[in-house]
């Protein structure tokens, strides 16, 4: 339980999360959040189903508001009265529905709620041109290379979805990134690959906050791994204090797989 | 000209492919209701003489104008993911508030078409807001709102009144000055258009304007198409929904005021049933009942069908019940059709992809910059 606080110099802290907690009436949700994102690191939050990670990101991207402890932005207690305004603080997430509209072309989907314009007033337009090839270049970048722009999302495979839903994340001037099990649906291979955009964006001087519920997928990419169990907090680790055994571990609910495994290798 | 936007190393145009011409044009909603236009017009052309004689086709624009401006509205709504049953009875209401103001309370022409202007952007956004609050189908909301205002019409205007209808409108002071905004007509050659025809294209213009080159129109595709991914990108959702809903009883009054300065009455029963032809032009335009997807010109093909066989049947000298019939046919037509056409286009486009993408490839992180050059080599 040894909370993980190596303040070296020249480490940028995006978000700090301090004792974070949120109810909904009489239930709650999630307690004892402390974690950070920093710039160029990977925040991985552990947990499995109902631990909590939902409200978290929720908390973290302005869809509700935490209503114990302190969440810091930039060292300044916030409190987000909605996602415009996180996305405006530069904290991006890619939900795990992706947040896309299927039957609309990529380059839409890509610009959705941030589209660029030309022109002023009653001429004020939508520059289609630009918004094309950007997001060719950007899904370039990525190492994506979807030929045809206009194709309606829904015709993109899970993996080639996620892709673009990250590379429009961190086109969006992303600072921080939280996504929000991106690896879940994918198969073994689709998911290296997701992998390999989220080392990107971290590379790229981002804040990531790598929502899961596989250490296997999280260990690579982390630099610290909080893990959640039932609204609560069970510590925050630096990858140099943990091995990915015990993360395995302490992830499955410790002696409850070891029993499982007892109980299902006597046969 | 965009370069500057495009963050990119290496060469100055990013080269865009297109799918082919093919299957762009198959992915536009209305192809099928522009192939249904031409059958009729062709049809109706070659079986009766007075279908394309200037007088004719003046005849079948006015009767297609009318149904157009709301077919148009009906059809942004329908692609944000609503539906609006009192788009109908909204042209008796305006035409009724506006009419029985000027004749039976002397209101100045001009105000009393400001006041039924504001009450039906009332009544648009009190439909939305009540959809967007209470979660409600707008299936139930609009119905409720689609007797109010039925009831409201006959009651009122009978209490007012004494009479189920307005009388004497050409006489009110100011008639003929405010004629020729919303009931005059032109000549052009032999044919005399309608001012309708007018507010038609320049309604069908604006909105597909609206559509497909403003952010606005951006968010009528998103709010209809997920309106839970809409949010999350911090799309206004319901602001752009209750817009959609102004828009629309807007729509309403432009057609209540047409037809009010046209025929210069309104009947108490005004538009009671008319809603699901609006309904109806946006669905064989190729607008999805369950949003997301459509087009206004769509909505305008679809009502200059329906405009052009209303009339093509009269000029036919057929029995005008065979509207109704053709009108239920047409409809299953376009959903079965534009549905096929809809899933040829995905798969189509789908294919084109998934065969020409070279490999991915190993994405490490330090080689974005032979990604994009591997992208202009081959375009």
């Amino acid at each position: 339980m040894t909370a993980v606080r190596d303040d070296t110099a020249g480490r940028t802290a995006f978000i700090e999360a301090r004792d974070c907690g949120k109810s909904y009436g009489q239930v709650v949700a999630l307690q004892g959040v402390t974690t950070e994102v920093v710039a160029g690191e990977v925040t991985c939050v552990l947990g499995d189903n109902g631990a909590g990670k939902s409200t978290f990101i929720k908390i973290l991207s302005g869809v509700h508001q935490h209503d114990r402890g302190e969440l810091l932005v930039d060292g300044v207690p916030t409190r987000f009265t909605g996602p415009r305004e996180a996305l405006a603080a530069g904290i991006a997430t890619v939900h795990q529905d992706l947040a896309m509209v299927p039957l609309m072309p990529i380059w839409r989907n890509f610009f959705l709620g941030s589209e660029l314009t030309k022109g002023r007033g009653p001429l004020r337009r939508l520059d289609v041109s630009a918004m094309r090839a950007t997001t060719r270049a950007e899904l370039l970048r990525m190492g994506i290379d979807l030929r045809d722009v206009d194709q309606p999302v829904g015709t993109l495979s899970g993996g080639e979805r996620q892709s673009v839903a990250i590379a429009r994340a961190v086109y969006l001037g992303a600072r921080v990134l939280i996504l929000d099990e991106p690896t879940a649906a994918l198969g073994v291979k689709q998911a290296g690959v997701v992998l390999r955009y989220v080392a990107k964006a971290r590379d790229r001087g981002l804040g990531v906050v790598f929502i899961t519920h596989n250490p296997h997928h999280a260990y690579p990419v982390g630099d610290r791994f909080m893990l959640l169990k039932r609204g609560e907090s069970l510590g925050e680790y630096a990858k140099a204090d943990i091995a990915l055994d015990e993360l395995t571990r302490l992830m499955a609910g410790g002696s409850e797989l070891e029993e499982l495994s007892h109980e299902l290798g006597r046969r | 000209m965009a370069t500057a936007t495009i963050p990119v190393t290496g060469p100055d145009r990013i080269d865009v492919p297109r799918a082919p011409l093919r299957v762009r044009v198959l992915r536009r909603p209305e192809v099928g209701a522009l192939v249904a236009a031409v059958v009729v017009f062709v049809f109706f052309s070659v079986v009766t003489d007075a279908f394309l004689t200037p007088a004719g086709v003046a005849t079948w624009l006015e009767s297609a104008a009318l149904f157009g401006i709301m077919a148009v509205a009906v059809s942004l709504l329908m692609i944000g993911g609503e539906f609006d049953l009192s788009t109908g009875v909204m042209v008796g209401s305006t035409g009724l508030i506006t009419g029985v103001l000027a004749t039976a309370f002397g209101v100045d022409i001009w105000v009393g078409m400001v006041i039924s202007l504001m009450v039906a952007l009332a009544v648009g956004f009190g439909n939305g807001m009540m959809v967007m609050r209470t979660g409600l189908p707008s299936f139930i909301v609009t119905l409720g709102a689609f007797f109010i205002l039925q009831g409201l019409n006959l009651a009122v205007t009978k209490a007012v009144t004494n009479q189920v209808a307005v009388q004497g409108f050409s006489a009110v002071p100011g008639f003929w000055d405010a004629r020729w905004l919303f009931g005059s007509s032109m000549s052009i050659g032999s044919a005399t258009i309608q001012v309708s025809v007018l507010w038609w294209l320049l309604f069908t213009a604006t909105a597909t304007w609206v559509l497909l080159r403003t952010r606005v129109g951006n968010w009528i595709f998103a709010v209809g198409g997920d309106a839970r991914s809409a949010r999350q990108t911090g799309v206004p959702v319901l602001a752009t929904k209750i817009g959609l809903f102004m828009t629309t009883a807007l729509a309403g009054w432009l057609v209540g005021m047409l037809s009010l300065f046209r025929t210069t009455t309104v009947q108490a029963s005004t538009g009671v049933g008319v809603e699901f032809i609006y309904i109806i032009c946006a669905v064989v335009g190729g607008c999805l009942l369950t949003g997301g997807f459509g087009s206004a010109v769509g909505g305008a093909l679809g009502a200059l069908i329906y405009g052009m066989t209303y009339q093509g049947i009269v000029f036919a000298g057929w029995d005008n019940n065979w509207l109704k019939a053709f009108l239920g046919a047409m409809l299953l037509a376009a959903v079965v059709v534009n549905m096929y056409v809809r899933k040829r286009a995905e798969t189509a486009g789908a294919a084109e992809t998934k065969q020409t993408t070279p490999q991915v490839g190993p994405p490490d992180p330090e080689e974005a910059g032979p990604a994009v050059g591997r992208g202009g080599e081959e375009g």
